[in-house]
């Protein structure tokens, strides 16, 4: 909360044109944001870790050291060692590898299906909260309809008519979670919908957009900031369960469902074919949660001026 | 409808609002609420009209219902209320939005909750000037400030940035006000605006809007239970109880010369230091009736003291005139007992 100006640090903001001396500098909300963030120490290693997990994803082939499919017979189910730090599993794979190579699937299907059901689910649940009446009725009937069904069913029903597939994989598991967005997002909505500055900024005109966009979303967002996180998480344990009903990616590609559902059937002569790339889901899946909570305490103001005032 | 901003100048004679016999009915679970019963009164350029009665009187839903901010699916509103000339209760709900901000402003009563905790205080305050046509960023941050300055909040150049939970009450509500004025409106309705302050802030409040009101020329209604604050800033009182209008006219007739029982109790209730402090205070016996399970005549009459009339149990009493005040205004009352009083 300084008033001291950052010299040199901020080569995206607008030039300072006439010093206004009364003015407060506008602070870049971002940076800001980031800062508090770092100094959060959950947040922060949490972070790293998935920034971390995302270059090995980036950079798979790269820092394998074999092929994903390269077998060598005469390793089948070798325990860790030097030079297979994970084993080997049944045919001679190196798991290592295969751990690093199916990241970018597991975290591609993680990301987009969450972020397909994220946009969707938030904006039915926005207009069915806000809206109220009708809308809601319609609305959150056909999310009712999607919630009954199982949600496997639903996915191999996607995948029958549409084909298996990554691409399939993704749409399947982003349209079972769509529902659970619509009604966490209804239900903070009709929480947040009631306030009086929701009524104070009606009073002086201002459009439902903007009533939606400005006061209901942002004071509501939390909970879906965690719902988030969440899903995140069950979204890379889905594809693993898509991938075990050969509704994902598919065998002989690497995805770190696909080896954890492969590697179970192994578990008592060989833990390590199953325990890596589960180890994987579970580090990558605590990192997302702990970085959604880290998030909704950065993003409350009022929580924001409490840590920046103990911060300094 | 394609012209959004308001022709008409508003004369002297010309009142700013004119509501006729406006009634709101909720639907509750436990039935209709009657919750206001054909409300009528006017507000006058520069004239502060204070809406006095207990919690329950339904003096908050007579103007949330003006400015069409009652939730739709629970309230039926009809009767009139002309704002200008135009009737608010029949307007569509796109023009409704237009006159919200520059036709009419209002401040609610808890500033605690009134302000977004997300967005900074300039934010909301530019809220309803963007509302009602493009303003760039620097042209709303810079009539921000102004604002700010003009309700008296101190460093208003920093103000803008802050968030609302790092102001106290007192500025907060100014920040408030300062929204609904952001548009200069033509009449402020301010809904138990100081209720929540301490009596020195509430004093600056008053003295502000005040002062902002023979600037502009704006039109007040002032809902409040504190008669104490009715006596400083109104010009015209309107007594409210059980969703009516009991007893209205200029602040020296109702609060000098009250006819209605009710106003008497009101007026009675208040403390008096110079009595006795062992002395218990006066109160009015009873509750207010249940807005679903009104009384068929007086609303009164099941806590009335007086009960001087055969009609008052069945007939419901008129809003007659009992006398006229120094301008000339009508000095009115709704009960059968100032009818046999003053003939």
């Amino acid at each position: 909360m300084t008033q001291l100006p950052t010299p040199g640090a901020t080569p995206a903001a607008p030039p300072p044109a006439e010093p206004l001396p009364t003015a407060a500098p506008v602070r870049p909300r971002w940076r800001e944001t980031l800062g508090l963030l770092a100094r959060n120490p959950t947040a922060a290693v949490s972070a790293v870790v998935l920034v971390l997990i995302v270059l090995v994803a980036v950079f798979d082939e790269t820092l394998a050291p074999d092929g994903p499919n390269e077998q060598d017979p005469s390793l089948q189910l070798q325990p860790p060692s030097w030079a297979h730090p994970f084993g080997t599993d049944e045919f001679g794979r190196d798991v290592f590898s295969r751990v690093i190579l199916g990241a970018a699937t597991s975290l591609r299907v993680g990301f987009l299906s969450v972020a397909f059901a994220l946009v969707v689910g938030t904006l039915i649940g926005l207009l069915a909260g806000f809206y109220g009446t009708w809308v809601d009725d319609v609305l959150m009937r056909l999310m009712d309809v999607l919630f009954a069904f199982p949600a496997v069913l639903l996915a191999i029903a996607i995948v029958a008519i549409r084909g298996a597939g990554p691409a399939n994989a993704i749409l399947a598991i982003g349209i079972v979670y769509v529902p659970i967005f619509a009604r966490v997002t209804r239900a903070s909505v009709l929480g947040v919908r009631e306030e009086v500055y929701v009524r104070a900024s009606r009073s002086v005109g201002a459009s439902d957009w903007r009533l939606i966009t400005r006061h209901v979303l942002p004071n509501a967002a939390p909970p879906i900031i965690v719902q988030t996180s969440v899903s995140l998480a069950f979204a890379v344990l889905a594809e693993a369960a898509l991938s075990f009903l050969g509704l994902g990616p598919r065998r002989p590609d690497p995805s770190w469902g696909l080896m954890l559902a492969d590697g179970r059937g192994f578990i008592e002569q060989a833990w390590w074919y199953a325990v890596f790339p589960g180890l994987a889901i579970v580090v990558t899946v605590l990192c997302f949660n702990l970085l959604g909570d880290g998030l909704r305490d950065v993003l409350d103001p009022r929580q924001r001026t409490l840590m920046a005032g103990s911060g300094r | 409808m394609s012209a959004p901003s308001f022709e008409k100048p508003a004369t002297a004679a010309a009142p700013v609002l004119e509501v006729e016999d406006l009634r709101v009915d909720l639907r509750t679970p436990r039935g209709t609420a009657h919750v206001v019963n054909g409300l009528s009164y006017t507000v006058g350029p520069g004239e502060t009209v204070a809406v006095v009665g207990e919690s329950g009187s339904g003096k908050s839903v007579s103007v949330l219902a003006l400015l069409g901010l009652l939730p739709a699916r629970t309230a039926t509103v009809t009767g009139r209320a002309l704002l200008q000339g135009e009737d608010l209760l029949t307007m569509a709900p796109e023009r409704l939005r237009q006159v919200r901000g520059p036709g009419a402003g209002m401040v609610f009563q808890d500033p605690m909750t009134s302000l977004n905790p997300v967005l900074t205080v300039g934010r909301q305050l530019t809220e309803g000037l963007r509302a009602h046509g493009p303003v760039s960023k620097a042209a709303a941050r810079a009539r921000a400030v102004e604002l700010l300055g003009e309700v008296g909040l101190p460093d208003p150049g920093r103000a803008v940035g802050r968030y609302p939970h790092e102001l106290s009450g007192g500025m907060r509500q100014r920040v408030v006000i300062a929204m609904a004025l952001a548009n200069s409106p033509a009449l402020l309705i301010a809904d138990e605006a100081t209720t929540a302050l301490d009596v020195t802030v509430q004093a600056q409040i008053l003295d502000l809007v005040e002062r902002l009101q023979s600037e502009h020329g704006t039109g007040v209604i002032w809902i409040t239970h504190d008669l104490g604050v009715v006596a400083g800033i109104a010009d015209r009182v309107l007594v409210m109880y059980g969703g009516r209008c009991v007893e209205d006219g200029t602040v020296d007739d109702v609060l000098e010369r009250p006819v209605h029982p009710y106003t008497r109790g009101l007026l009675g209730a208040l403390p008096d230091l110079a009595a006795d402090p062992d002395e218990d205070l006066a109160t009015i016996a009873g509750t207010p009736p249940a807005p679903t399970d009104l009384p068929a005549g007086c609303v009164f009459w099941p806590r009335c003291p007086v009960r001087g009339d055969a009609r008052c149990e069945t007939e419901q009493p008129p809003l007659a005139v009992v006398g006229r005040g120094g301008a000339g205004l009508p000095h009115r009352a709704a009960t059968w007992c100032a009818e046999r009083e003053a003939s």
